[in-house]
């Protein structure tokens, strides 16, 4: 399978904080991999590097076969490439739903107003909010907020979305909405990385599943594999805590 | 009585006193203006990400250690004494004969821009750290985040403080007669020194003073409303079906 995305000893420390170690790690084109393990793992710092929103200390991220940690790569170009969609949603406050999908579109990618708003539309359908396009972020709720986040990161057509652990702030009954929508996502053969606290959406959508503790990779495969037979004692001392809740 | 008195130097003197009021609005209103971008551009500069190393971390350091200079130097002196030494110090340093309209102008503006730079700054610190990492997880550089997402939003934080700040332009101006502006204080201290009524005079300049920042008041009210837009939105198909009666 080709890989979009592959991290080669990545590491990265906050001061004398080693929070990542030595990570080597791929994403193949069409998968759909979720990150799992207990808080202060690294998992989000993990994503947060792969598109740069922290900057590694050391490794490799190859993609397109550079690697973009080289000095005079072009990082926004890079990003353009990655979708995310973050915990706090992180909506524009300033611009209304329709302008929120439009605004990268038009500005970095250059497209044209029409053609963005067409692409913006579409995409907005799928997460079942075309109808709330004057809308500002302020008015939506937390699980429609989450999913013009979604359509906004689709909305720039990437190569794979990120999601970083995004349902943890959502109250409990607007979880399902987005989950439902990330499933269907799943399902159209879109590349995705995702950080989640959700097992049983793990267990279900995941093509691949990561467990993480302390900084590195302890175990990963398929969902069967890590969440029936897991191999590592500290993959099932995990899981016993998170399933016993 | 002094209401008379009032009275006939208003209807006496009413083009000076106007032509003294245009001029404190003028000086205020562009003062506030460049100040303003004065102040954005600082703010900007000031949080452009520096690089680790290199030359560009060290170009970036050295402008901002200048900028700081700048704010420190015009918050902490007296604007009647900046008046005095830019005016009457660069007609003796470089023989420049300085339009005094345009000194005050300059004048104002430099001093307001060393207070909105701190105003943008805190505006910008207050804009959610999300809104920037949204930007740039899209592919956003440094402008594009500044232009389309962070600005909007901290123009409107700001207003409320760049409001303040015009109303006290607009008073302080009265310093610039210092320098022979023929703004409002200047304008009213000739009258008084006709007719040695000073009360009468100064109560006169006093009111139009009062209009003046009354007004701006409310005009920057209006204005804020309009930014934060209005409370409700319109769902498409309720616009479609709106529509679909009209047809």
């Amino acid at each position: 399978m080709k890989n979009v995305i592959e991290i080669q000893h990545l590491s990265k420390s906050f001061g004398t904080h080693e929070v990542l170690k030595d990570i080597d790690f791929s994403v193949n084109k069409g998968e759909v991999v979720c990150v799992i393990g207990s808080s202060g793992s690294g998992k989000s710092t993990l994503l947060r590097c792969i598109n740069l929103l922290e900057r590694p200390s050391g490794g490799q991220i190859v993609y397109q076969g550079d690697n973009i940690l080289d000095n005079n790569h072009n990082i926004n170009n890079y990003r353009t490439k990655l979708g995310m969609v973050f915990q706090s949603f992180n909506l524009f406050n300033n611009l209304n739903v329709l302008t929120n999908c439009i605004v990268g579109q038009t500005k970095v990618l250059k497209r044209s107003k029409s053609d963005a708003e067409n692409v913006a539309m579409k995409y907005l359908k799928v997460v079942g909010l075309d109808r709330y396009v004057n809308a500002k972020p302020h008015q939506l709720s937390g699980g429609q907020k989450q999913r013009v986040a979604i359509a906004r990161a689709l909305s720039m057509e990437p190569d794979v979305l990120l999601f970083d652990e995004p349902t943890s702030a959502l109250d409990p009954e607007m979880v399902g909405e987005v989950l439902k929508v990330m499933k269907e996502l799943a399902g159209t053969g879109l590349t995705m990385l995702i950080v989640t606290h959700e097992m049983e959406f793990a267990r279900e959508v995941s093509d691949r599943v990561v467990f993480m503790d302390k900084g590195v990779i302890v175990e990963e495969g398929s969902p069967e594999q890590i969440f029936n037979h897991p191999q590592n004692e500290r993959t099932k001392s995990f899981l016993k805590r998170t399933f016993k809740q | 009585m002094s209401i008379d008195w009032i009275i006939s130097i208003a209807t006496e003197n009413w083009e000076m006193f106007l032509r003294g009021a245009w001029m404190t609005l003028l000086i205020a209103t562009l003062g506030t203006v460049f100040g303003a971008i004065i102040g954005l551009l600082i703010g900007i500069i000031n949080t452009i990400p520096k690089p680790e190393r290199g030359l560009k971390r060290i170009v970036l350091k050295l402008i901002n250690i200048i900028l700081g200079i700048y704010v420190g130097f015009f918050r902490g002196t007296p604007m009647i004494v900046q008046a005095m030494v830019v005016f009457y110090g660069a007609a003796q340093a470089f023989g420049v004969d300085m339009d005094r309209t345009f000194a005050a102008i300059f004048i104002v503006a430099i001093n307001t821009g060393a207070y909105m730079a701190e105003i943008v700054r805190g505006g910008i610190i207050s804009v959610d750290k999300g809104q920037f990492e949204a930007a740039q997880a899209i592919g956003m550089n440094h402008w594009q985040t500044m232009i389309h997402v962070v600005l909007p939003q901290v123009l409107r934080n700001i207003l409320p403080a760049t409001g303040n700040q015009f109303v006290m332009n607009i008073k302080d101006t009265s310093v610039l007669n210092v320098i022979g502006v023929t703004e409002l204080y200047f304008q009213t201290k000739s009258v008084s020194g006709n007719n040695f009524r000073y009360f009468e005079s100064f109560f006169v300049a006093c009111i139009l003073y009062l209009i003046m920042t009354f007004v701006v008041t409310k005009i920057l009210h209006y204005f804020e409303k309009r930014l934060d837009g209005p409370q409700n939105y319109q769902m498409i198909d309720d616009l479609e079906q709106m529509e679909g009666k009209k047809a």
